[in-house]
């Protein structure tokens, strides 16, 4: 069954950058694009650390320390420079295109052929536990046979480190800087009244908005094998889609249930994906404009759904009281009913 | 003993030397002991917000200084003075944060005079002392604590943030207009619950009003404002024979004018 088992590992990969997309867009307010950028400086940092011999996880957390600058910078041209957040993202964005093509030392492309990676790693520990046959037993005996992966370890650990960044984000957001910072998007007037610093929090916000972003940037370069400077293109788009999506399906009663929506909203943007590739028409280039349809769509559509459901009240709402009227009001109501 | 709140001599004037030049304040002085409870009056554009404004740290004022408890505070950005300023605006929505809790929104307020750190926001016992003051507002919001403040009533949302704005007892509370925006009967509560919060905590208050009246009956001292200037300062002693008709008779004497403020007339 096609790229199913792949949807769902970049799904959970894309998660992370999709909660970092959520801190800025939803939790600042901030419609921050250094996300195109601070993603390939996530990816760049880390494959370049990597081929010059370092260890893949402390390439991956030089990576997530880079994107928390690149977001601390946004935040600081918006703040202290007075320039409008999506200029200020915009301007970070441009110049961060340089500054990834410097750390992949001008090279458009930095491939980890035959490096150790943390999924590598990480699943070779993982094969030792001998549970990917269990596994596979489970699902052909539940009659899933013909889909199931060579390893389950990368989702496995992808989803256990995702939703640790969940449930880390969900704790962060009930701490007292926490609440501060969802007040800096929420009413800055307000929160600064109660002697909070609203350019510190933005800046702090977008720092590690960022830097989630970047640590996505850098598990997918392993995941993919490969570092590319154009890979960040769009990315703010597909972390929005994730965003929408997930909060469309979900919910957002409350920040942990948001986060959890968030999560499940960038499995099943990855999902979408993959199914609209499987139709002939489409090719690989055509990635991008099924995701700014999708998140067109679902913009668009809940809006529709809830027009829907206010016009079926309405005719009701005429059908009870034509009910206490006389025959004519009947058959009018009935007429609106049935049209 | 030293004065609480201390203006000397501050000047603000916007957009100078342009056409749009205005006087936002010229040469205000002023003293408030501790628990005085001041109101300020004056027509439309007379300077009012902007005097909170410079106290507050919103707007800083070309010239002169400002002390509180003998400390010059001008160097001080806006959110570092809401440590010990609180307020309370005219906007019932500008005064809490709409999308998070009763509970979060108390919590944010509490913690205005600490450093903000890692520690949870709200704790089993923050949230008991939290009940206890909500329940002394008499609007049964105790009961619905967790719901999202922009759910609450202009109202509601009024009153938790005046509670909001005191309950750390500040040591100078300023209210602009904090009952304009409301209807009669929400507005002659939040005016109750300011009385009584007021003197309770014996919190030394700036009052903005537009209605006279109120600025008559309530706090003990009374000043009136007009193009930026403080024309009349109304003692605790004098305050008390005050009547609407004679503070418009005090304004023609002092302008030659009649006061130009149709609110001011009608309230
Ligand atoms: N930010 C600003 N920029 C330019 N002019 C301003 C600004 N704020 C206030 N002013 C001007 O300063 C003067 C005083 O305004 P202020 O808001 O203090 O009046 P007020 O007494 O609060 O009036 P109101 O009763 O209408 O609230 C007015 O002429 C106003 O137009
Ligand atoms: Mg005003």
């Amino acid at each position: 069954m096609f790229a199913l088992f792949s949807a769902l590992e970049s799904g959970v990969i894309y998660a992370i950058m999709a909660l970092g997309v959520y801190l800025s867009f939803r939790i600042l307010d901030f419609p921050d694009l250094t996300v195109d950028g601070s993603f390939v400086t996530g990816a760049a940092i880390s494959a370049g650390l990597i081929v010059h011999g370092q260890s893949p996880f402390i390439a991956t957390l030089a990576g997530m320390l880079a994107g928390f600058i690149a977001g601390c910078f946004t935040g600081i041209l918006h703040t202290k420079g007075k320039i409008n957040p999506l200029l200020s993202g915009i301007l970070m964005m441009i110049a961060l295109y340089s500054i990834n093509l410097r750390i992949m030392e001008q090279r458009s492309n930095v491939p980890l052929l035959g490096e150790g990676t943390i999924f590598s790693i990480t699943t070779s520990y993982w094969q030792k536990l001998g549970l990917d046959s269990m596994l596979n037993q489970l699902f052909t005996a539940i009659g899933l046979g013909d889909s199931l992966p060579k390893t389950w370890g990368i989702f496995i650990v992808m989803a256990i480190v995702t939703l640790l960044i969940k449930w880390a984000a969900d704790w962060f957001l009930k701490t007292e800087i926490g609440l501060a910072l969802r007040a800096t998007g929420d009413n800055k007037r307000m929160i600064r009244s109660f002697s909070a610093n609203t350019d510190g929090l933005t800046v702090l916000g977008l720092g590690l908005s960022n830097a989630l972003v970047a640590f996505a940037g850098a598990l997918i370069a392993q995941y993919g094998g490969f570092a590319d400077v154009g890979m960040g293109i769009g990315m703010i788009i597909i972390g929005l889609a994730s965003v929408i999506i997930g909060e469309a399906l979900f919910g957002t009663k409350s920040i942990a249930r948001a986060t959890l929506a968030v999560v499940l909203g960038a499995v099943v943007y990855r999902i979408i994906i993959a199914f609209a590739l499987q139709i002939e028409f489409f090719e690989t280039g055509d990635l991008k404009l099924i995701t700014a349809l999708i998140v067109v769509c679902s913009l668009i559509l809940p809006k529709l759904l809830e027009a829907r459901k206010e016009q079926a009240r309405k005719t009701k709402r005429k059908l009870t009281n034509g009910k206490s009227m006389d025959r004519k009001g009947e058959e009018i109501a009935a007429s609106k009913l049935g049209s | 003993m030293r004065r609480l709140l201390h203006l000397n001599s501050v000047h603000k004037i916007f957009n100078e030397d342009t056409p749009d030049e205005k006087i936002g304040l010229s040469n205000i002085n002023l003293k408030l002991e501790p628990g005085d409870f001041v109101t300020v009056i004056g027509s439309n554009g007379a300077g009012k917000s902007t005097l909170m404004n410079v106290i507050s740290g919103v707007l800083f004022p070309d010239a002169g200084e400002i002390r509180i408890k003998g400390k010059n505070i001008l160097s001080l950005p806006e959110h570092k003075r809401s440590r010990f300023i609180g307020r309370v605006f005219q906007d019932p929505m500008a005064g809490t944060a709409p999308t998070m809790t009763i509970e979060e929104n108390l919590a944010m307020a509490y913690a205005r005079n600490k450093r903000r750190t890692l520690r949870r926001g709200i704790t089993k016992r923050s949230r008991d002392f939290f009940q206890e003051a909500v329940k002394s507002l008499h609007l049964g919001l105790e009961n619905r604590f967790t719901a999202k403040v922009g759910l609450l009533s202009g109202g509601e949302r009024q009153a938790l943030s005046l509670l909001m704005a005191t309950f750390t007892e500040p040591d100078i509370l300023l209210l602009d207009e904090h009952t304009a925006a409301l209807d009669p009967s929400r507005a002659a509560l939040i005016t109750k619950l300011t009385k009584q919060i007021v003197a309770e905590h014996g919190l030394t208050t700036m009052m903005v009003t537009h209605n006279m009246q109120q600025a008559i009956d309530l706090g003990n001292r009374l000043i009136m404002m007009d193009k930026g200037q403080i024309i009349l300062d109304v003692d605790e002693v004098n305050k008390r024979s005050l009547t609407v008709e004679s503070l418009l008779n005090e304004f023609q004497r002092i302008r030659g004018e009649k006061m130009a403020s149709d609110r001011a007339l009608l309230s």
